[in-house]
């Protein structure tokens, strides 16, 4: 036994074998799902690429016109124009990475077979599930905050040096932004309105995911169709659609009746934690997610590969 | 100890009977070898026993139900399904890293050293291996950990002969001690012939025949018979009977030794031989019953 002292690498023997035994196989469960799907973090760090490629040549192409750039900080605050709407490209970028995702979750392991080597593994289906899970509720909107702020502060570097370069203050830039602020503001808006409302979505895709044996997103929008097309036929109105929709786009509530002129993706537009928390909406969304995800856990203990 | 129990094992896939009751007892320290037809439950009886399906029926696997505590089970269970099932996109180190992430018993020193002794890069990812780096990479995976029951359903299907007799070489010669218990089903029952040391022939979800190898060898013999005692050799009730070569090789179960040698060349039959006489003949018993 090595007798120098690690408090944190070596728990005490009581409590190893239970902590140890949830937690490894969960962690190491996440960074495979990783593994597999570099999506996850490719297509973030791609538009985010492309986004700071597109706002160079813009912002060398204004160098001509330094007065209009300066004028432009001056016009609006941090959260709107380019940062804006790099934000909002981001977010409709990991809705199609969570919704992609979901869809192949627990079913490319089965057409591949290698359900049969996760499976010789002592690893809980619940384990697995919930691992999966954790990809579009906690890992994409945390990389696609990561990766927003960065390409946010680049671009405030950016525009920065090109006013510098060109003797002009850049105070005005500084203060009125409260970096910080704003891009907690987004972190927020990411896990609530694009992560813990459109949650059922993601869970029911998992679960179908686990249940089909092709065509998982066609399966999945079937019911969607079927409810919605009935309910247009017999009721003439369009409430389901309208609900599965607004849960899609990762439209709150607190959102709707927003002025017309902002965008949604607009953090600054609704920081209404209390609001947002008191939403039956919300709460009927998570449950309807644990049912999905219970599903889900037993759907794999059944399933093998196709 | 008795790792594996079974009694009365049942499972229907529709109206599909594909285990029919079966009994099942594998001690500790045994090889077993689960022989059959295609379709004829092998595959099933193995899914029963890794938790894999559900099924009726009484079995506990090292004590365990291996339906409701699979996720226990595998710590002291290995498994090897089907040839090359390791995910195609995953490198080989990522593959050694998982194992050893998420088993508490791998021994990852172990398993470098059994890849030390093949062509398998670290950097692969296994979709660039061949099928047959494929099961030595699973393999050693697997004989790294210290597990207590191994079972293999078809191994080494669609292998060459080379890495098929690799693969038992070092699952016997590596892996194998009498603390450990091996359960595999295979058609290449020429390859396991020395290996096991328990036999087990199923058919129509039934176990037709069940032994250790030394009563195989001693029970069967397969006697080549000289023309002229052809006749009497048929009046001792052989099991099967095939022509080889223009003369008869009739096989017969529990005979006099020394009775077999007068009549001509005697000798221990293959497992395949015994195969062909034992399926052969319930394929025949089951026409006469049709007829």
């Amino acid at each position: 036994m090595n007798t120098q002292a690690n408090p944190i690498g070596e728990p005490s023997p009581l409590a190893a074998p239970s902590s140890t035994s949830v937690t490894r196989p969960f962690y190491w469960s996440v960074r495979r799902e990783l593994w597999e799907n570099r999506s996850i973090y490719l297509a973030p760090l791609s538009v985010g690429g492309v986004f700071l490629i597109g706002f160079l040549i813009s912002t060398s192409h204004r160098t001509g016109n330094m007065h209009a750039l300066w004028i432009g900080v001056h016009e609006h605050d941090l959260t709107a124009t380019p940062y804006d709407i790099v934000s909002g490209v981001m977010m409709l970028t990991t809705m199609l990475v969570s919704v992609f995702y979901c869809s192949d979750a627990l079913y490319g392991e089965r057409r591949d077979r290698s359900i049969l080597f996760w499976k010789s593994m002592p690893i809980s289906d619940l384990t697995i599930v919930l691992s999966k899970a954790t990809i579009p509720l906690v890992i994409v909107p945390l990389v696609a905050w990561v990766i927003t702020v960065a390409v946010q502060w680049i671009m405030l570097l950016l525009t920065s040096a090109v006013l510098l370069a060109n003797g002009l203050s850049v105070s005005a830039l500084w203060t009125q932004s409260s970096f910080i602020r704003t891009s907690l503001l987004l972190l927020y808006h990411l896990f609530t309105a694009h992560t813990l409302w459109p949650a059922p979505v993601f869970c029911w895709l998992l679960l179908v995911s686990g249940w089909a044996r092709r065509a998982t997103l066609l399966w999945a929008a079937l019911p969607v169709i079927a409810i919605g097309g009935l309910e247009a036929i017999v009721f003439r109105t369009w409430h389901f659609a309208a609900l599965v929709g607004t849960r899609l786009i990762g439209a709150a509530p607190e959102i709707d009746l927003r002025s017309p002129d902002t965008l949604p993706t607009n953090p600054m537009t609704h920081i209404t934690p209390a609001n947002f928390l008191s939403t039956p909406g919300l709460w009927i969304g998570l449950i309807l997610c644990a049912v999905f995800l219970a599903g889900a856990v037993r759907l794999r203990r059944y399933q093998g590969p196709i | 100890m008795t790792l594996i129990e079974a009694r009365g094992l049942h499972k229907a896939f529709g109206k599909t009977i594909a285990l029919d009751g079966i009994d099942l007892r594998v001690e500790e320290g045994r090889i077993l070898g689960l022989i059959g037809p295609n379709g004829a439950g092998k595959s099933t009886a193995l899914n029963a026993i890794l938790g894999l399906i559900p099924y009726q029926g009484e079995l506990r696997v090292l004590g365990r139900n291996p339906w409701t505590e699979r996720d226990q089970l595998m710590r002291d269970v290995c498994f090897i399904a089907d040839v090359a099932v390791l995910p195609r996109w995953m490198r080989v180190s990522q593959a050694l890293d998982y194992v050893a992430g998420v088993h508490p018993r791998f021994d990852r020193g172990k398993a470098e050293g059994f890849l030390a002794k093949t062509d398998i890069l670290r950097t692969s990812k296994i979709r660039e291996l061949s099928k047959g780096m494929v099961t030595q990479l699973h393999l050693a995976l697997v004989m790294a950990i210290d597990a207590r029951l191994l079972v293999l359903d078809e191994p080494t299907l669609g292998l060459d002969i080379l890495y098929r007799k690799q693969f038992y070489d070092s699952l016997l010669n590596d892996y194998f001690d009498r603390s450990r218990t091996i359960v595999v089903t295979t058609h290449q029952v020429e390859d396991v012939q020395n290996v096991l040391t328990d036999l087990m022939f199923i058919r129509h979800g039934r176990i037709v025949l069940s032994c250790s190898m030394e009563e195989f060898e001693s029970r069967y013999l397969e006697v080549t018979v000289r023309p002229e005692n052809v006749a009497t050799a048929r009046a001792l009730n052989p099991i099967h009977e095939r022509q080889v070569l223009g003369r008869s090789s009739l096989l017969f179960d529990r005979a006099d030794r020394q009775q077999l040698a007068s009549l001509g060349e005697v000798r221990t039959p293959s497992i395949a031989d015994l195969f062909v006489a034992v399926m052969g003949n319930h394929a025949g018993q089951r026409q006469g019953v049709s007829r």
